[in-house]
């Protein structure tokens, strides 16, 4: 049961082991998704945005992580 | 393209998790009896091939579109992640992953604890089975992941399959951890992959019209490797001063 659990936990931990950084990430996925559809923007923008947005959070959560080391 | 890409992507990936893998299992093997080691890894190679017969029938039922937004989403959290840690390893942020010093650690470990008995050794199986399942299931979900499509899914097993079949042959042939592959560096390139694959199919998936069609995955990895390079630099230079 114990080796179960080590287990599903490390599973969890692939997706999940920062919850700010995998927050923001599925915040932006899902703003992108609701959104941009209904956003007057050219169809070559939309991916644009998409990619940019996911950058932004990737090196602010480098960077905060970086600023904070123990 | 796309299944060069994929299996290229997958080889990498399983490379870098069953170099992980094999140095446990022959932590156990060495200290414990190789009986017990093998017998936990096989055990885990079964029930991972199991998992793979299931799902895999499972994802072809769904709608595709569903199935590319859903399995991006996960890769692009898996990626990312993965692409954070070698970005602040690179950085010095945090230390570089050593095989050798897990090797170490795990075979300090096994022989601390109670001898073994007659008959399986049960604690052998048990941390040969768990390591096994624990990378082997960062691998499937890669090669699932990858082959979100259905027609990458051959490609990225084959990948798989190749990188699985190189660290036996090197574990067989060196009998110590593979501390040769340098897996800070492929690690980081492995991220850059996995996260241009995962944009692209949630991509796919919001209907997007990528400027290129497949090629806009060459895009993504430039611009992923972008980003990651002004992320080391941003972090190096917080490591820098906070040691001046």
């Amino acid at each position: 049961m114990t080796l179960l659990k080590t287990i599903c936990a490390e599973m969890l931990g692939l997706f999940l082991d920062d919850a700010r950084f995998a927050g923001a990430i599925l915040a932006w996925l899902a703003a992108c998704w609701l959104m941009l559809p209904h956003l007057p923007l050219a169809p070559g923008l939309r991916p644009a945005l998409l990619c940019v947005g996911l950058a932004a959070i990737l090196i602010e959560s480098a960077h905060h992580r970086a600023g904070n080391r123990p | 393209m796309h299944e060069c890409t994929a299996a290229l992507a997958a080889f990498v990936a399983s490379l870098v998790e069953f170099a992980e893998a094999l140095t446990v299992v022959l932590a156990v093997g060495t200290v414990r009896g190789w009986r017990g080691a093998l017998g936990g890894a096989s055990l885990a190679l079964l029930v991972l091939l199991a998992l793979v017969c299931l799902l895999g029938p499972v994802l072809t039922r769904i709608r595709l579109q569903a199935v590319h937004l859903a399995l991006g989403s996960l890769l692009l959290l898996f990626g990312m992640r993965w692409l954070r840690k070698a970005i602040l390893r690179a950085a010095g942020v945090i230390p570089l992953h050593d095989e050798g010093a897990l090797y170490a650690r795990q075979t300090a470990a096994l022989r601390g604890a109670l001898p073994n008995g007659v008959g399986w050794d049960r604690l052998a199986i048990a941390t040969a089975f768990k390591i096994t399942m624990v990378e082997g299931i960062e691998v499937v979900f890669i090669v699932i992941a990858i082959g979100a499509g259905g027609a990458n899914l051959l490609p990225a097993s084959l990948g798989a399959a190749a990188a699985l079949a190189l660290v036996v042959a090197l574990g067989l042939a060196l009998h110590r951890p593979v501390a040769a592959i340098p897996e800070n560096t492929l690690k980081f390139c492995v991220g850059i992959l996995l996260c241009a694959f995962g944009t692209f199919w949630v991509g796919e998936g919001m209907d997007m019209a990528w400027p290129g069609d497949d090629l806009a995955l060459l895009l993504l990895i430039a611009f992923y490797a972008g980003a990651s390079f002004a992320a080391i630099r941003l972090c190096g230079s917080i490591t820098l001063g906070s040691r001046a």
